[in-house]
């Protein structure tokens, strides 16, 4: 217990040097993590001066309609020196996928966290969020609404990790059949970072993470609530295979000659043009290789409903909803998440709602 | 049904020509201008490689160009990094591994000494006092050594 309050009370600097780790271990660190928060070198010292004196912030990770995709890549982040004396450093406090507590005890350290942490704690969510029906994805009888209007109440900040809490995702989908909406469509009074990617790359999560224990503060943000320094350049900026695309060498099949010569892979489907994501830099698996490298066109995993953009292997079609989100026309959507929340089954989830009542699988045939 | 083995495959023979999507080029005009300014101002710059969209074979062309120079050393904190000087007096690689021996870090350092290398101040006030205890291990005051 004592040991629990000193690593609470250490600083970053303090708990890394009781371990053992020299200066200039910690300048490696610091390198490191500003390469993995994108940031040019010439920030090290500052990165250091910062770091030496963070304190644990507390993280609250809620898991609702998802795949476990965004969580096993965070899990795969590739430098467990570094990544692992961040989350060392970061007081998981609740992550039902990772915790060993299930159900109520699960419960109470989440409430214990915010409780604790009142006004300190960030929010992270995986997954989409259901309006149709509070049945479709409980977690202890709690459906996902209320368990995110209660938990982000009293956070710093949210970060909607993966495309699904960022934009909805794949349950959002045509025909979106469980009224799924992202995180921004109900939270509205809380600072939220959209870390998009389907699933988002491990470092760019970490490095989110990182630059809050760092800075204190979150990044700058793009025109769709996204980090600029993971986010700030398409795919097609940057990818290795642009010279192709401006001389207009392109492989028309995956085995043609041109496809044997790494030519642009625009005319088999490749979204990178639409994209805005780090992969062409940060790349995947240790950095070895990322999806155009590997003979695959970009999906657009990082961009509002992908999934809709008119098939993978298409040559390039923008999704309307995008064109509208990028246009601003926020109320239009608003309108949308007013109908789909009107159509929630309102006896079930005001009851719910006032007594954390179970929802049963009773519920999920019951029409409002 | 055709069996596996029926199914002619075809090797290509390897390529001599060393796989380059010339990224290379852009950085090593970036490292020349950095000499400038190391030679005259004094001025160290870091490039880090990470942020730099390579494709296959860019980073191979990139080191091979640069060579490999006299010194080499070896840092053992945190995983391991390899310090070396390329061809190029004052151009220096920096590969920075975890633990698991995978990279964290890839970085050239365009400098007289790579600053990771120097020791560290307070690593140096507090080696000057763990020397002092062991050869004053009887002494009573905090630091036995007399401010000059
Ligand atoms: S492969 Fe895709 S991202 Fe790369 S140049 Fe072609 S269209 Fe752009
Ligand atoms: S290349 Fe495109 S589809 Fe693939 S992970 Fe990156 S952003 Fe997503």
């Amino acid at each position: 217990m004592a040991d629990d309050m000193k690593r609470f009370t250490q600083t970053l600097g303090e708990s890394l040097r009781e371990r053992g780790v020299s200066r200039r271990g910690f300048l490696k660190f610091c390198t490191a993590t500003a390469s993995m928060m994108a940031l040019p070198p010439t920030m090290v010292p500052a990165i250091a001066a910062a770091l030496e004196k963070a304190r644990r912030p507390s993280v609250i990770w809620l898991s609702f309609q998802e795949c476990t995709g965004c969580t096993e890549s965070i899990t795969r982040s590739h430098s467990p020196s570094v990544e692992n004396l961040i989350f060392d450093h970061i007081s998981l406090d609740y992550h039902h996928t990772l915790q060993v507590a299930a159900g109520d005890a699960a419960e109470a350290a989440r409430e214990a966290a915010m409780h604790e942490n009142e006004g300190k704690y960030i929010v992270v969510v995986d997954g989409s969020i259901p309006l149709d029906n509070p049945g479709f994805s409980t977690i202890a009888g709690i459906s996902n609404l209320q368990m995110l209007e209660e938990t982000v109440a009293g956070a710093a900040a949210v970060v909607a990790v993966g495309s699904c809490a960022a934009f909805g995702g794949l349950p959002h989908a045509d025909p979106n059949p469980t009224g799924a909406v992202s995180v921004s469509d109900i939270v509205h009074d809380k600072p939220i970072v959209n870390v998009s990617g389907c699933p988002p790359i491990p470092t760019v999560i970490t490095g989110v993470l990182a630059h809050f224990l760092t800075f204190g503060s979150l990044p700058e943000l793009d025109a769709l609530g996204r980090p600029m320094v993971f986010f700030g350049q398409s795919i097609h900026d940057r990818c290795y295979r642009r010279p192709f695309y401006d001389k207009g060498l392109f492989a028309e099949t995956f085995d043609d000659e041109g496809a044997r010569k790494g030519w642009c892979l625009y005319r088999l489907g490749c979204k990178g043009p639409m994209t805005y994501n780090a992969c062409a830099t940060t790349k995947w698996n240790q950095g070895t290789s990322w999806p155009v490298e590997s003979g695959h066109g970009c999906l657009g995993c990082s961009e509002p409903d992908f999934w809709d953009a008119g098939g993978f292997y298409n040559a390039l079609s923008i999704p309307d909803s995008d064109i509208i989100r990028r246009a601003g026309v926020v109320a239009a959507a608003g309108v949308a998440l007013g109908a789909a929340a009107g159509a929630l089954n309102r006896s079930t989830r005001a009851k719910a709602a006032a007594s954390h009542e179970k929802v049963t699988i009773d519920d999920l045939d019951k029409t409002s | 049904m055709q069996k596996l083995q029926d199914i002619a495959v075809m090797v290509e023979p390897k390529d001599d020509v060393p796989l380059n999507h010339l990224n290379a080029t852009p950085i090593l005009h970036e490292i020349l201008h950095a000499l400038q300014r190391l030679a005259t101002q004094g001025e160290p710059t870091t490039i880090d490689l990470r942020a730099i969209p390579f494709g296959p074979g860019d980073e191979d062309a990139l080191l091979n160009q640069l060579g490999m120079g006299e010194v080499k050393i070896e840092l053992d904190t945190l995983g391991k990094s390899t310090i070396w000087e390329t061809a190029f007096s004052g151009v220096w690689i920096i590969d920075h591994q975890n633990a698991e021996s995978e990279r964290i870090a890839l970085q050239i350092e365009v400098a007289h000494i790579p600053a990771i290398i120097k020791a560290q101040t307070e690593d140096v006030t507090e080696s000057l006092q763990l020397l002092d205890n062991q050869l004053n291990p009887n002494r009573t005051e905090t630091t036995g050594l007399r401010e000059e």
